[in-house]
């Protein structure tokens, strides 16, 4: 059987060149090239890794903004994303979006003056698809501001000043959907 | 508008770059010493090292090495899963993977499918990730390009049983094409914030004081051969949702060209490769109609938002968020969902169990029809050659001539053929979905309740049928939908594979007729208009009873 023994070094050989010479020399590339990003674009603060400007850390804090609702166990593990899989009819859905719904209006609504569930987005209410989305929409963090400043006794003007600057745009303009880096702009605010 | 503009974008970068690539591919697989003499020298050399008959081989013969060359691979992968808690490359310490899972598993990258009943960061060790499931990513992707090859040479050679050899075939599909491409596309998505290292997971305290463990590894390389190959496994869980895979708009474009790259140049290919680039536009206008079909009918439903959104009274000006990312939003969670649907592309940057009952269906049925839209790299154009034979044979019919495609008498024996390519998945897809929900066990799988369950079972089978790789994620693993699932993993990879080569063996010994009057123009866009109509009436009339109980009612009824 010539193809089995041909297929059998070719495993072998196949698996040493791209199982193994490839990753490795793409790392070593990547230490030298990028070595912050290839390892996870960590954040720092006097020294402690303080999270990942990639992942959302899981805010509760009155003083901070907070993230979107995390499908993972326990929520916003960045050693295991997942989705909620949650269907469009499911009444569990309902439940879910009916109770951050509420907490939102209970949270934000001191500040927010005639605050509604049509005032609130989307985002803010639904899980992400990793469960450690780091945006939220420039909306959902505009909603927030109010709470922001009044704790913080900042000008609203100041707050939403982080957000501009938190925000990451379209790349080149045009593709994907402009969001709130929530990690960078808590960094911005506790500075 | 944003949606539509990034589409066009989208559209005019893939046409960009698929026809040049296709035009070279034809040079790689058709130029017997392409390369020159100093890489033709090592092409030589490796053939050499393994051994192998270097001779010309009928569609048996390569059918054959075909199937060892993908068998010798099952057993070690399964091994390696299963013993990886005690190999090295393993920082977070994982114990073995399952027996059933690990057979599902090795079945799903040996196919080019990715299905994921397994847990990505969670469950596989750097080295199952990187030797095992890396390997098969390259390897399966491979397999499929040559068997395209070959087929191609079906349709283009004449009075010969050859369609060329297969190490040569799979070495020049593995260095010539895949490996630049993937050293180029790692390299940008490193740049990017893709994860590429051995160092095991990272700690932090967080701003609240909290400890957070953040998982790593080996992401980029292996995300850039999962995206060019079709396959679409995650390194991650959520797959191409987590930031570590995909973090910005720009890298979710550069992946998505990756996706649909090279079954798009392989319609260019197969024109270039017949003498008649033509029929390889007539192909890719076909498949870009369809494709263009999608997204209009998926985008409007998910902006629309779901039931249970619309009676929250949230504001829906971003539309149907639920297990979507904010940098991607709904444009471009539907401009990923649609194409990797039709690409064979397992990869989803969204959670697709929480699309509205139509933005779901059209992955569904994207896949059902047995991703002919550009398809997956090699299997998606000889799938596509199946129904492009049926059709030949529809309109000969009509007109009451023998059928003729380039030139080739099409005859019982092929059409036999085609008929088994054609329709051979789908009824495994229905029948497997049947017994999932007839039997206690099968429905143990279901996560969602009423008739989303149903599509979610639906999907599953449709998808490993199809060597898809997505999911309805809520579809639980389970001992019975791992086994079941890989029997549908295996024959649909092999049976429709099988049914292209002895296609393209018959067609390889036919004469070439030449054109007359009486020839059906297949270069046309009548012939375009035929093939789809062809698609929709056969694999998508079968469809269509099960998708009135899943999505149609579940959307009918609130």
């Amino acid at each position: 059987m010539r193809a089995l023994v041909s297929s059998m070094i070719a495993a072998v050989v196949l698996t040493l060149v791209f199982g193994f010479v490839f990753p490795v020399v793409l790392t070593g590339f990547a230490a030298v090239a990028f070595p912050s990003k290839a390892a996870g674009s960590l954040i720092e603060r006097n020294g402690v890794t303080v999270g990942s400007s990639l992942a959302a850390q899981g805010f509760t804090g009155v003083q901070y903004f907070h993230e979107r609702p995390s499908a993972t166990s326990p929520a916003y593990n960045a050693g295991a994303t997942t989705f909620a899989n949650l269907g469009p009819t499911n009444p569990q859905l309902a439940k879910d979006v009916d109770k951050a719904i509420a907490a939102i209006l209970r949270l934000e609504g001191p500040y927010n003056p005639g605050l509604t569930a049509h005032g609130i987005p989307v985002d803010a209410v639904t899980t992400s698809g990793s469960g450690i989305d780091p945006d939220i929409s420039p909306a959902y963090a505009r909603l927030q501001a109010h709470r922001i400043a009044a704790v913080r006794h900042l000008s609203l003007a100041a707050v939403q000043q982080l957000i501009v600057q938190s925000t990451d745009g379209r790349s080149l303009d045009f593709l994907g959907e402009p969001g709130v880096n929530v990690l960078k702009l808590n960094l911005a605010l506790d500075r | 508008m944003q949606g539509v503009a990034q589409i066009l974008v989208d559209a005019a970068v893939l046409i960009a770059l698929a026809y040049p690539l296709g035009l070279y591919m034809a040079r790689v697989y058709n130029d017997k010493r392409f390369g020159g003499r100093r890489l033709g020298a090592v092409e030589n050399g490796f053939l050499r090292l393994l051994r192998a008959d270097e001779r010309e081989q009928d569609w048996k013969g390569y059918a054959k090495t075909v199937l060892i060359f993908s068998a010798v691979f099952t057993v070690p992968l399964y091994a390696l899963l299963r013993l990886q808690g005690h190999l090295p490359l393993n920082p977070d310490h994982l114990p073995g993977v399952s027996g059933p899972i690990s057979l599902n598993t090795a079945a799903s990258f040996v196919t080019n499918t990715n299905w994921q009943y397994y847990g990505g960061e969670y469950t596989m060790s750097y080295l199952s990730q990187m030797a095992g499931l890396a390997v098969q990513n390259w390897v399966s992707a491979a397999v499929g390009m040559a068997v395209l090859a070959a087929v191609v040479r079906g349709f283009a050679r004449r009075s010969t049983s050859d369609l060329g050899n297969f190490w040569r075939d799979l070495y020049r599909s593995l260095v010539y094409v895949l490996l630049p491409l993937a050293t180029l596309l790692a390299v940008v998505l490193i740049s990017q914030g893709v994860v590429q290292t051995f160092a095991g997971h990272a700690t932090a305290t967080t701003l609240q004081g909290a400890h957070q463990t953040i998982a790593r590894g080996p992401a980029a390389s292996q995300v850039a051969i999962k995206q060019l190959g079709t396959n679409g496994g995650g390194f991650y869980n959520s797959n191409s949702a987590v930031p570590f895979e995909n973090p910005n708009g720009l890298t979710d474009f550069v992946e998505l060209l990756a996706i649909l790259l090279i079954p798009a140049a392989q319609v260019f290919m197969f024109g270039k490769m017949v003498g008649a680039l033509r029929q390889g536009w007539v192909l890719f206008a076909a498949m870009f109609a369809m494709f263009a079909v999608g997204i209009a009918i998926a985008l409007p439903a998910e902006q629309h938002g779901s039931a249970v959104l619309r009676a929250s009274g949230v504001s829906l000006a971003q539309g149907n968020m639920a297990d979507k990312e904010v940098r991607f939003g709904v444009p471009s969670s539907v401009l990923w969902t649609v194409p990797t649907s039709d690409a064979s592309n397992g990869s989803v940057n969204s959670g697709l169990d929480a699309y509205t009952p139509a933005g779901g269906a059209v992955p569904l049925v994207n896949i059902f029809v047995g991703e002919v839209i550009f398809g997956g790299v090699g299997s998606g154009l000889y799938g596509m050659f199946f129904y492009v034979i049926i059709a030949v044979f529809v309109a000969g019919l009509m007109i009451g001539r023998t059928p003729e495609y380039l030139g080739k008498k099409i005859e019982a024996r092929e059409i036999k053929y085609a008929a088994v390519g054609a329709l051979f998945v789908p009824t495994l897809a229905l029948i497997l979905t049947g017994i999932s929900v007839v039997t206690k066990r099968g429905l143990a799988s279901i996560f969602n309740p009423g008739a989303h369950g149903f599509t979610e079972a639906l999907y599953a089978y449709t998808s490993q049928g199809n060597n898809n790789g997505s999911a309805f994620a809520g579809y639980g693993a389970t001992t019975f939908s791992a086994e079941l699932g890989t029997v549908a993993l295996y024959m649909g990879r092999w049976v429709p594979l099988l049914a292209a080569l002895a296609l393209a063996g018959s067609l390889a010994g036919k004469k070439t007729a030449p054109v007359s009057a009486g020839t059906f123009r297949t270069d046309g866009p009548i012939f375009a208009v035929l093939l789809v109509g062809v698609i929709a009436l056969t694999a998508g009339l079968m469809i269509f009873p099960a998708l009135t109980l899943g999505p149609i009612v579940e959307g009918l009824s609130h």
